[in-house]
C-alpha cells in the first residue's frame, strides 16, 4: 500500500499544483513541491503524503514544514496581520484546503483502480501455475522411461563393441607388423633411389619397436636387416658428405640425416667443420691466387667482392647450418664454431690485409673505401651469427688500421708535395740566372707554392673524407666518429703536416752546409714568407675547413690554432734570421777578402772608391729588390743623394768620440733577430757586414793612403747605405768605428780632407 | 770575505795578448801585451791580491813592436815569449823555450793535428766551423775532447776519436768567438770571449771528466781534497750558461783562467780593458761539495 501511495503522490501533486495554484508565484511553489518530495523520501515513510512541509523544516510557522504547529501559526497570523490580510489569508487557506481535498480524492481513486487490476492479475497467475505443474510431472515420467530404454540398449551392444575395438587394434598391429616386415626392402629401395630422407624417417619410426621386441626371433631378424641397411645408409650418407662436391645445404641435410640416425654428434660436428674448412680453405686459396705475386691483380673492389661472396658467404652458411644442426651441443659447440671461425677469419683477414697493403700506393681513396665498405658490410652477417668469434670487431680493426695507414700515406704525400714544390722553386730560382733574363718573381713563386700546397691539402682532406661518408657502413663506428676525425685527420694529417712543413723549413737553417751554398737565399726568404702567411691566415683557414668537414665530436684535446701559429711564426723568424746571416756572410766574405788581400801599407793615394764596395752596394741593392717579398713596410724615404744628418767626425778625435758614443749608445747586437720587414732585414745584413769590416780592419796595418782609402770607402758606404737601414745612427757609428780603428792601425795617420773625400765619392 | 764584483784594470793602448803566468802557482798573475803602432808597447805584469781585491802592476817595455800573442813558460817563472810584429818587416814568430810535442794548425774551416816526429796527419776535422776557426783548447783531463770556436758565433766540442760530428755545439754569442778556454781543474767550466764584447762562462757537465751524482775516485788529479766527496744525493747539473759578463765595451780578443786560482779568470778587450772575474760562489760550492 505504501508503495502504491508513493507512486500516486508524485504525479498527483504536480498537475494538482501548477494549473489551479492559487498563488501567483508558480516557480516558488514548484520548488516547494520538490522540497517536499525530497523531505518525504529523506524522512520516515509513514508520514502523510499531503502534509505540507517548508524549506526550513524547523520553522513551526512554515505551512509546508515538517514541524508545522497550527497554533503557533495562527497566533503569529493573529498577532502580526491586520484584519484585511487575515481575511485574505483565510480565504486563501480555505481555497487551498479545498484544492488539496480534491487532489486527495483523485489520488485515492486512481490508486484504487490500479490495486484492483493487480489483484486480478495475481489471481490469474495462480491458475496458470497450477496447470504448468501438471505438465512438468508428466515430462518427468517420460524422461524416466527414456533413460531406462537407453540403458537397456547399451547393455545389449556392449559385447559387440568390445569385439570391434579388439579387431581394430589387431588391424593396426598387423599394419605395423607389415610395415616392419617390409622395412628392410623399403629401406633398400629408398637407399637405391637415394631418398635418404625417407629412409631415415622409416628407420626412425621402426627403431623403437624393434628395440622393444628384439627378443623375438623374427623381429630380431628384421632388426638385424635394418641395422645392416642403416649402416649402409649411414655409410652412403657419409660418403656423400665426404665427397664435398655438393654444396653446403646438401651437406647440412646429410648431417641432419646422420644425426637422425643416431650418429655421435661430436664426431659429426668435427667432421662437418673439417669439411667446411676444406671448402673455405679452397676459397681462401683462390683468393690468395688472385692476390698472387703477379702485379696485375684484380682491383681491390673485385677482390673484396670475391672474398665477400666466396669466403664470407660460405662461412655464413656453415655457421647458420651448424647452429641449426648442433644447437643441442650447447656452449661447447658454439665455442668450437667460434674457434673455427676465428681461425679461418684470421687467415682471411691476413689475405685481405695483404691485398690492402698493395693498395697503399695509390692516391685515390674512393675505390679503397668502397672495397672496405663491402668488406665490412659482408662481415657483419657472420658477425651477428658468431658474436663470440669477434669477426666484426676484427674487421673494424682492419678498417681502422687501413684508415690510419691511409692517413699516414696522405701525410707522406703532402710532405712529398711540399718537397716537390721546394724543388720546383729551387729550379725556378736557378733557371733564370742561366737564361740571363728575369724569371718569375718571388711573389709569383710564393703564390704558386702556397696554392699548390693548399690544393694538395684539400685533395687529401677530400680523399680522407670518404672514410666518414654517411653511406659507408663503418662510418658510424666510434673510431670514425671520434678519434679518426680529431686525432687522425686533424692532429695526424693537418697538424702533422704543418709541423713537418715548419720542421723542413727549419732544417734549412740548421743544415750542415752552413756556407749558404746548399740553400739559395731566395728560397729561405720565400719559405719565411710562406710560414708567415701560414701564421696569419692559412693555418686557421685549413683547420676551420677540417673542423667543418669532419665535424669533430671527439672531446680529446687538440692542438689549438695559436700554438701552430706560434710555431709557424717562430719558423718564419728563424728562416729570416738565417737568411740575414747567409746574406751577411756573403758580403762579409767579399769585404774580408778585399781587406785582407790588399797591401794597405804601400797603397797609393786614393783616387776612387774601392771596386769591391761598389759591388757590395750593388749587391745590397739587388737583395733589396728581392726583399720586395716583405714589402709590408713600404719605404717612404725618398732617394736622396746625401744623408742629411751625417757630419763626418774628424778622424783624430774619433777615439774619444766613439768612446763617448759607446757610453751612451746601446750595445749593437750584430746577429740580432730581425723583424718581418724589408728595412729590418737589410739592417741586419748591413750590420753583419760592417762589423766584419771593423774586425778585419783591426787585423791589418795601414799606411797613410791606406787609411785614406778606408776613409773614402766608408764615406761612400755612408752615402749609400743610409737609405736601407732603420737606424742611420747605427751605420754612422759602425763606420766611424771602422775609420777610427783604421786610424789606430796606421802609424802615420793623416786623414784626407772631407771635401776631397766627398769629391771622390761623387765621382765614384 | 770578498764579493763577486769584477775587478777592472785599464791599459793605455789597444791590447790583444793575455796569458796567466803558468809557472806561478801561488800568486794570481796575468801578463798582458799591448798592441800599438805609434808608441812603445808594454808588457803589463798584473798581480791580483785576492784577499784585498787590489791589483799591483809592473810594466816592462817591449820596444820591438806590437804584441800579437804572449805566452809564459810553463816551467820557469822568469821566462815568457811574445809574438810580435814590427812595421815593415812582416810578422815573425818566436817560440822561445816553449816546446810543443804537437804542432797544431788552425786553418780555415778545418782543424789539423800532426805528430811532429813523423809529420803525418792524425786527424782532420773538415768544416769544423762555417767560417774561420779562431781558437781551440784541449780538455785538460780528457785529452780526446777539444773545444773550438770561430766566426760562425759557435763553440763546438769535438771528440777526436770520432770527428764527423761535434759532441756539443753552443751558440750563445752574437758575433765571432775569438777565444775558448777550459778550466784546468774543473773541465766542465768553459770560458769564451767574443767580439760581441761578451765573455760567457758555460757549464758543460755532460762532457766533463767530473762524475756527477755518484762516488767515483778521480785518480788523475791532485786536487782530490777539493771535491772530497761527490754525494749521491746531489742532482746532476745540466749543461748551461753560468754567466754572461758584459763589462767590456769593445771586442774581447783574449780570455784565460788564472793558473793559481781555478775560480778566477781574466778577459781582455781591444780597448785595453782587463777584467778579472770569479766563478759565482754558488756554483763553486756546488762543484766542491
Amino acid at each position: 500500500m505504501a508503495a502504491a501511495a508513493t507512486a500516486g503522490s508524485s504525479p498527483g501533486s504536480g498537475p494538482g499544483d501548477s494549473p489551479e495554484g492559487p498563488e501567483a508565484e508558480a516557480p516558488e511553489r514548484r520548488r516547494k513541491a520538490h522540497g517536499m518530495l525530497k523531505l518525504y523520501y529523506g524522512l520516515s515513510e509513514g508520514e502523510a503524503a499531503g502534509r505540507p512541509a517548508g524549506p526550513d523544516p524547523l520553522d513551526p510557522t512554515d505551512l509546508n514544514g515538517a514541524h508545522f504547529d497550527p497554533e503557533v501559526y495562527l497566533d503569529k497570523l493573529r498577532r502580526e496581520c491586520p484584519l484585511a490580510q487575515l481575511m485574505d489569508s483565510e480565504t486563501d487557506m480555505v481555497r487551498q484546503i479545498r484544492a488539496l481535498d480534491s487532489d486527495m480524492q483523485t489520488l485515492v481513486y486512481e490508486n484504487y483502480n490500479k490495486f484492483i487490476s493487480a489483484t486480478d492479475t495475481i489471481r490469474k497467475m495462480k491458475n496458470d501455475f497450477r496447470k504448468m505443474e501438471d505438465e512438468m510431472d508428466r515430462l518427468a515420467t517420460n524422461m524416466a522411461v527414456i533413460t531406462d530404454f537407453s540403458a537397456r540398449i547399451s547393455a545389449t551392444l556392449q559385447d559387440r563393441h568390445e569385439r570391434i575395438t579388439k579387431l581394430a587394434g589387431v588391424h593396426a598391429l598387423l599394419r605395423k607388423l607389415q610395415f616392419l616386415f617390409e622395412l628392410p626392402s623399403r629401406l633398400t629401395k629408398c637407399v637405391e633411389l637415394g631418398a635418404y630422407g625417407q629412409a631415415v624417417r622409416y628407420q626412425g619410426r621402426a627403431q623403437a619397436v624393434l628395440q622393444q621386441y628384439q627378443h623375438l626371433p623374427s623381429f630380431r631378424a628384421i632388426q638385424d636387416d635394418c641395422q645392416v641397411i642403416t649402416a649402409r645408409l649411414a655409410q652412403q650418407l657419409r660418403q656423400r658428405f665426404r665427397e664435398g662436391g655438393s654444396g653446403a645445404p646438401e651437406q647440412a641435410e646429410c648431417v641432419e640425416l646422420l644425426l637422425a640416425l643416431g650418429e655421435p654428434a661430436e664426431e659429426l660436428c668435427e667432421e662437418f667443420l673439417a669439411h667446411a674448412r676444406g671448402r673455405l680453405e679452397e676459397e681462401l686459396r683462390s683468393l690468395e691466387a688472385e692476390l698472387g705475386p703477379s702485379p696485375p691483380a684484380p682491383d681491390v673492389l673485385e677482390f673484396t667482392d670475391h672474398g665477400g661472396s666466396g669466403f664470407v658467404g660460405g662461412l655464413c652458411h656453415v655457421a647458420a647450418a651448424y647452429q641449426e644442426l648442433f644447437a643441442v651441443q650447447g656452449p661447447a659447440g658454439a665455442e668450437k664454431l667460434a674457434a673455427f671461425a676465428r681461425e679461418l677469419g684470421s687467415r682471411y683477414f691476413a689475405l685481405v690485409e695483404r691485398r690492402l697493403a698493395q693498395e697503399q700506393g695509390g692516391g685515390d681513396n674512393s675505390l679503397l673505401v668502397r672495397a672496405l665498405d663491402r668488406f665490412h658490410r659482408r662481415l657483419r652477417a657472420p658477425g651477428a651469427l658468431l658474436a663470440a668469434a669477434g669477426l666484426a670487431d676484427a674487421a673494424t680493426e682492419i678498417v681502422e688500421r687501413v684508415a690510419r695507414e691511409r692517413l699516414g700515406h696522405h701525410l707522406q704525400g703532402l710532405r712529398a708535395a711540399f718537397l716537390g714544390c721546394l724543388t720546383d722553386v729551387r729550379q725556378a730560382l736557378a733557371a733564370p740566372r742561366v737564361a740571363g733574363k728575369e724569371g718569375p718573381g718571388l711573389a709569383e713563386l710564393l703564390a704558386n707554392v702556397a696554392s699548390s700546397i693548399l690544393s694538395h691539402i684539400k685533395a687529401s682532406l677530400a680523399a680522407v673524407h670518404l672514410f666518414t661518408a654517411k653511406e659507408v657502413s663503418f662510418s658510424n663506428k666510434p673510431y670514425f666518429r671520434g678519434e679518426f676525425c680529431s686525432q687522425g685527420v686533424r692532429e695526424g694529417l693537418i697538424v702533422g703536416f704543418i709541423r713537418s712543413m715548419c720542421q723542413t723549413a727549419q732544417s734549412f737553417c740548421d743544415s750542415p752546409g752552413e756556407k749558404g751554398g746548399a740553400t739559395p737565399p731566395a728560397l729561405l726568404l720565400l719559405l719565411s714568407r710562406l710560414c708567415l702567411d701560414y701564421e696569419t691566415a692559412t693555418i686557421s683557414y685549413i683547420l676551420t675547413l677540417t673542423d667543418e668537414q669532419f665535424l669533430v665530436q671527439d672531446q680529446s684535446p687538440v692542438t689549438p690554432v695559436s700554438t701552430l701559429c706560434a710555431e709557424a711564426r717562430e719558423t718564419a723568424r728563424r728562416l729570416l734570421t738565417h737568411y740575414v746571416k747567409v746574406q751577411g756572410l756573403v758580403i762579409s766574405q767579399m769585404l774580408r777578402k778585399s781587406v785582407e788581400t790588399r797591401d794597405w801599407l804601400s797603397t797609393l793615394e786614393p783616387r776612387n772608391v774601392g771596386l769591391l764596395y761598389e759591388e757590395g752596394v750593388r749587391k745590397a741593392q739587388s737583395s733589396d729588390s728581392s726583399k720586395r717579398t716583405f714589402s709590408v713596410y713600404s719605404s717612404s724615404r725618398q732617394q736622396g743623394r746625401y744623408a742629411p744628418s751625417y757630419t763626418p767626425s774628424a778622424p783624430m778625435d774619433t777615439n774619444l768620440l766613439s768612446n763617448i758614443q759607446k757610453l751612451f749608445s746601446e750595445r749593437i747586437d750584430v746577429f740580432s733577430p730581425v723583424e718581418f720587414n724589408k728595412v729590418s732585414v737589410l739592417t741586419g745584413i748591413i750590420k753583419i757586414s760592417l762589423k766584419t769590416l771593423l774586425e778585419c780592419v783591426r787585423l791589418r796595418t795601414f799606411g797613410r793612403f791606406g787609411l785614406q782609402q778606408v776613409q773614402v770607402d766608408c764615406h761612400f758606404l755612408q752615402l749609400y747605405l743610409w737609405r736601407f737601414v732603420a737606424d742611420e745612427e747605427l751605420v754612422h757609428l759602425l763606420l766611424d768605428e771602422v775609420v777610427a780603428s783604421a786610424a789606430l792601425r796606421c802609424p802615420d795617420p793623416v786623414p784626407m780632407e772631407p771635401s776631397v773625400v766627398e769629391v771622390i765619392c761623387e765621382r765614384g | 770575505m770578498e764579493d763577486d764584483a769584477p775587478v777592472i784594470y785599464g791599459l793605455e793602448f789597444q791590447a790583444r795578448a793575455l796569458t796567466p803566468q803558468t809557472a806561478e802557482t801561488d800568486a794570481i798573475r796575468f801578463l798582458v801585451g799591448t798592441q800599438s803602432l805609434k808608441y812603445d808597447n808594454q808588457i803589463h805584469i798584473i798581480d791580483f791580491d785576492d784577499e784585498n781585491n787590489i791589483i799591483n802592476k809592473n810594466v816592462l817595455l817591449h820596444q820591438v813592436g806590437e804584441i800579437w800573442h804572449i805566452s809564459a813558460s810553463p816551467a820557469d817563472k822568469g821566462v815568457l815569449a811574445t809574438c810580435y810584429n814590427r812595421m815593415s818587416c812582416g810578422s815573425q814568430w818566436e817560440t822561445g823555450r816553449k816546446s810543443f810535442h804537437w804542432l797544431i794548425t788552425i786553418s780555415c774551416c778545418g782543424i789539423y793535428r800532426k805528430a811532429q816526429a813523423r809529420l803525418c796527419q792524425i786527424y782532420c776535422i773538415e768544416n769544423a766551423h762555417g767560417q774561420l776557426v779562431r781558437d781551440l783548447d784541449f780538455n785538460p783531463n780528457k785529452q780526446y775532447y777539444l773545444a773550438s770556436c770561430g766566426d760562425d758565433c759557435k763553440v763546438k766540442f769535438w771528440d777526436t776519436r770520432n770527428v764527423t760530428e761535434p759532441v756539443k755545439t753552443l751558440e750563445e754569442h752574437s758575433h765571432w768567438v775569438w777565444n775558448v778556454r777550459y778550466n784546468h781543474s774543473h773541465d766542465q767550466l768553459v770560458l769564451t770571449g767574443s767580439s760581441d764584447s761578451r765573455v760567457i762562462l758555460s757549464n758543460m757537465v755532460s762532457i766533463s771528466s767530473e762524475p756527477f751524482g755518484h762516488l767515483v775516485d778521480d785518480d788523475d788529479i791532485s786536487d782530490q781534497e777539493d771535491h772530497r766527496s761527490e754525494e749521491k744525493s746531489k742532482e746532476p747539473l745540466q749543461d748551461n750558461v753560468i754567466a754572461t759578463y758584459e763589462e767590456h765595451e769593445d771586442s774581447v780578443y783574449a780570455v784565460d783562467w788564472s793558473s793559481a786560482d781555478p775560480w778566477l779568470f781574466a778577459s781582455l778587450s781591444y780597448d785595453g780593458r782587463l777584467v778579472i772575474n770569479r766563478v759565482p760562489r754558488a756554483l763553486k760550492y756546488h762543484i766542491l761539495l
